[in-house]
């Protein structure tokens, strides 16, 4: 009798998976679940406070204009995939800085010599303590900071190009 | 009119497939001899229907029809001719007809070559491959068409992602499809023994050669693609534990798993619902990465065009192939009966060993590419696993089965003794230690005892080998007679190990590699782990559909020329988008790896990279899938071998 449930075991298995993906497929068709996107819980709050090699939270808000932060690194594939959607924007004057995420200081300069270098500043986020505490699910994301330190609008995944135009934009305004 | 026949050739395969799936299997449970028949002819039309089919698709390719458009969104009027045929299988929909075209050439192979097969595992061997072809030519008819068309046709196309266009990634998704799809042989054979209720060891031998063959186009996909990453994407990372990428290891590790449980099976009728299961797990991990990286679920720069609706007649298709075989293995499983009783000190013990060990490595590669979607649905929470997890996870789980590796070949069928196997080993562990207490005074700890455990692995091959020939026992005249006596598959058996072997030891100097990026004005020199790199000049050229930057790069060792290099940076124009193209050159033990960045007043930047023993990571693998080359090659592995020797036994 043990054996008969050891030999449906693979089959329970599978049927879990199974139904998860469906309910991952369903929920992406009706819109309710996105595996790139996300709410971040940063959303019309003060940005947290960080002080990394390159800038800090205080460079951030003497600005006193918003400035577009970009979580990178050299391992993420998709990062490559987004550079020239970033170069665009650093074309269209767009304020854009960027944090180093988790990722060796030379393996960072060789991506950004490879692939040009969008960003207005550069810091680096070796232990990805302070990804953590802004809550990136992985990398790049991409944060809207207002003059005032308060994120404003927040994007997970590569940045489209469409959502690159408004926001160069919106910045031009 | 050419996209036309192709889809008809596509509609024709989908019912000679449907035939395929029904006749023979029907046949087989009735007894019906005539309908058994039939089987290997309807493989062959639904080989031919399909290669047609797919020969229009790279015809209307070719000839620039851009009123296809699947040509026109991937391909253009200046694209080289090499990249407009292989195209054929680069885009989503091209891909999926290739992906059926493999499986209807495994059904055919199956149909030429299955003569010596008994008639009744033959129909249903052929009818199980052909019910599942019906479902993914299905959806290539229906929700995939690659010969749709489109009004007005656009006056160029779009073009294919210059990083795609590179003679590496052109071969490799051909190579890594036969490794996908071969493992649905198995598969076959496996749901074939459940429906008869019977295995034995002609069936492990039946297995074993698909098997090989499948498992050494994993192994030669699963390498060209890393290649391509090191030397394409390349700031020297050749794995990247991408899911798409851990989608095409799954089932390496269960092949593996397989290939060395089946020799069980073969030689002492054990393990066989194990082995069953793996057979079924390995074509399951097959499917299941091809098209769920298709559904957008999995996020990876290798998705294709994301569309939920795809995915779900996809997962249909799956819950149907791997839900039905799992279902029937739970209900037929118990009547495959054990056999063949061993100690857990025997040749069949340590294989369980390797097989437990090797399915814990893809149950953590599993848990690690799908927990994060997981944690999302259920918990709602959005987390990454990224290199770091891998690394600690798999790295402790690999570390026994390197250990087992050189030792297994030592133990003996049924019973066997743990310290004569280990004696036999002495001088392995101590150069294996030696080489392990050098690497560390110049790497980490984790490399360093990579490093010692490569040696282990390669001189345990060795050792396997100089065991079998009783090298310096017996005369050397005597010993190379033993040699040249001895079957291939034990050299299949030695190579396998040895190139494991190889690549780790390539992976682990990996880290020793050196770097520097410069700025170089013509006439200048860089020095890179002490060559000598001289920017001769910069220069302009113009390729087919991109416009490139070169430079030329004189490296010398000691004074001496090595080798003059030209890295280049190609803007594409259609997609508006720069490359680079690494130079690389390779004396097999090192690799100098040039890169040409941005220009900067008159001067260039460079990078320059020195990778100590990085070839050796590919080509273990190409002595990995050699191995299973040679194993195949073994007399007694073919496949008509089993009935020969049976005849023989009926006739003595």
């Amino acid at each position: 009798m043990n054996r008969r449930w050891l030999l449906l075991a693979p089959l329970g298995i599978a049927a879990g998976a199974g139904a998860s993906f469906y309910a991952m497929l369903s929920g992406m068709k009706r819109g309710t679940f996105d595996p790139r996107g996300l709410p971040s819980q940063l959303i019309d709050k003060p940005l947290p406070e960080f002080n990394l090699p390159g800038f800090s939270r205080a460079d951030v808000v003497k600005q006193g204009r918003p400035v577009l932060l970009n979580f990178f690194a050299s391992w993420c594939v998709p990062c490559i995939e987004e550079a020239p959607t970033l170069m665009k924007l650093r074309a269209a004057r767009v304020p854009l800085w960027g944090i180093a995420y988790k990722d060796k200081s030379e393996a960072t300069d060789a991506f950004l010599l490879r692939h040009g270098n969008p960003f207005a500043h550069l810091a680096r986020d070796l232990s990805g303590d302070v990804g953590i505490e802004w809550g990136i699910t992985g990398v790049p994301e991409t944060f809207v900071v207002d003059g005032s330190g308060i994120v404003r609008w927040h994007f997970a995944g590569p940045l489209p190009d469409e959502a690159a135009q408004v926001l160069a934009t919106r910045f031009a305004a | 009119m050419i996209a036309e026949l192709g889809h008809f050739g596509l509609a024709l395969a989908v019912a000679f497939a449907i035939a395929q799936g029904i006749l023979p299997l029907w046949g087989a449970h009735r007894g019906q001899a005539r309908l058994m028949q039939t089987a290997p002819a309807l493989a062959l039309g639904q080989m031919i229907a399909l290669g047609v089919s797919f020969l229009c698709l790279v015809l209307a390719s070719v000839a620039d029809d851009f009123s296809v458009l699947n040509i026109a969104e991937n391909s253009h009027s200046l694209k080289p001719l090499l990249y407009k045929i292989t195209g054929a299988w680069g885009s989503h929909e091209g891909s999926i007809l290739f992906w059926c075209l493999i499986l209807a050439i495994c059904g055919g192979l199956v149909a030429l070559f299955g003569g010596p097969l008994p008639a009744s595992l033959r129909a249903r061997v052929i009818g199980v491959l052909g019910l599942t072809a019906c479902g993914f030519e299905m959806f290539a008819l229906l929700e995939s068409n690659p010969f749709a068309r489109i009004w007005p046709p656009p006056l160029d196309g779009r073009d294919m992602n210059p990083l795609l266009q590179d003679p590496g990634l052109a071969f490799h998704p051909p190579i890594l499809y036969f490794g996908y799809v071969g493992m649905a042989v198995p598969f076959a054979f496996a749901v074939a023994a459940l429906l008869e209720g019977r295995i034995d060891a002609a069936w492990g031998r039946w297995v074993r050669p698909w098997t090989l063959a499948a498992w050494s186009a994993l192994t030669g996909g699963i390498a060209l693609g890393s290649w391509w990453a090191y030397y394409e994407l390349g700031w020297g990372g050749f794995w990247f534990w991408d899911p798409v990428e851990n989608a095409s290891l799954l089932p390496w590790l269960v092949a593996t798993a397989l290939l060395h449980s089946a020799i069980v099976v073969e030689k002492r009728e054990a393990l066989k619902t194990w082995t069953v299961l793996l057979a079924i797990g390995a074509f399951a991990f097959s499917l299941s990465g091809t098209f769920l990286v298709r559904s957008g679920i999995l996020n990876s720069v290798h998705s294709f065009a994301n569309d939920p609706a795809r995915g779900v007649f996809i997962l249909g298709l799956l819950a149907l192939v791997i839900g039905g075989s799992l279902l029937l293995y739970a209900i037929r499983a118990p009547k495959l009966g054990a056999s063949g009783l061993f100690a857990p000190v025997s040749r069949e013990g340590g294989i369980v060993l390797n097989n437990i060990l090797l399915c814990s490595i893809a149950a953590v590669v599993v848990t690690g590419t799908l927990y994060p979607l997981l944690a999302d649905l259920l918990l709602g929470q959005k987390i990454s696993v990224g290199p770091p997890f891998f690394e600690a996870t798999v790295l402790p789980l690999a570390c026994p089965v390197f250990f087992a590796m050189a030792v297994g070949p030592f133990l003996s069928w049924k019973r066997a003794h743990l310290g004569p196997a280990l004696i036999k080993l002495w001088w392995v562990a101590i150069v294996a230690l030696v080489v392990g207490l050098v690497a560390s005074m110049g790497m980490h700890a984790v490399p360093a005892i990579a490093m010692g455990g490569a040696a282990w692995m390669m001189l345990g091959a060795l050792a396997d080998l100089v065991e079998r020939v009783r090298l310096f026992r017996v005369s050397l005249g005597n010993s190379v007679s033993r040699l040249l006596g001895l079957p291939l598959s034990s050299f299949g058996a030695m190579l396998g190990h040895f190139g494991l072997g190889m690549s780790v030891a390539g992976i682990a100097y990996m880290s020793l590699a050196a770097q520097t990026v410069v700025l170089l004005h013509p006439g200048e020199h860089a020095q890179v782990a002490g060559y000598d790199v001289k920017l001769v000049e910069l220069h302009d050229a113009k390729g087919s559909n991109y416009n490139a930057r070169v430079a030329t790069l004189d490296i010398t060792l000691d004074g001496r020329p090595v080798v003059t290099l030209s890295p280049e940076r190609r803007a594409f124009t259609t997609q508006a988008m720069t490359t680079t193209e690494a130079k690389i050159h390779t004396n097999l033990l090192r690799d100098l790896y040039m890169v040409l960045g941005e220009e900067r007043d008159g001067g260039a930047v460079l990078r320059l990279h020195h990778n100590p023993l990085a070839p050796w990571i590919w080509l273990g693998a190409l002595v990995m899938a050699l191995g299973a080359g040679c194993s195949l090659a073994d007399r007694r592995l073919r496949i008509a071998a089993p009935t020969r020797a049976a005849a023989k036994a009926a006739r003595a």
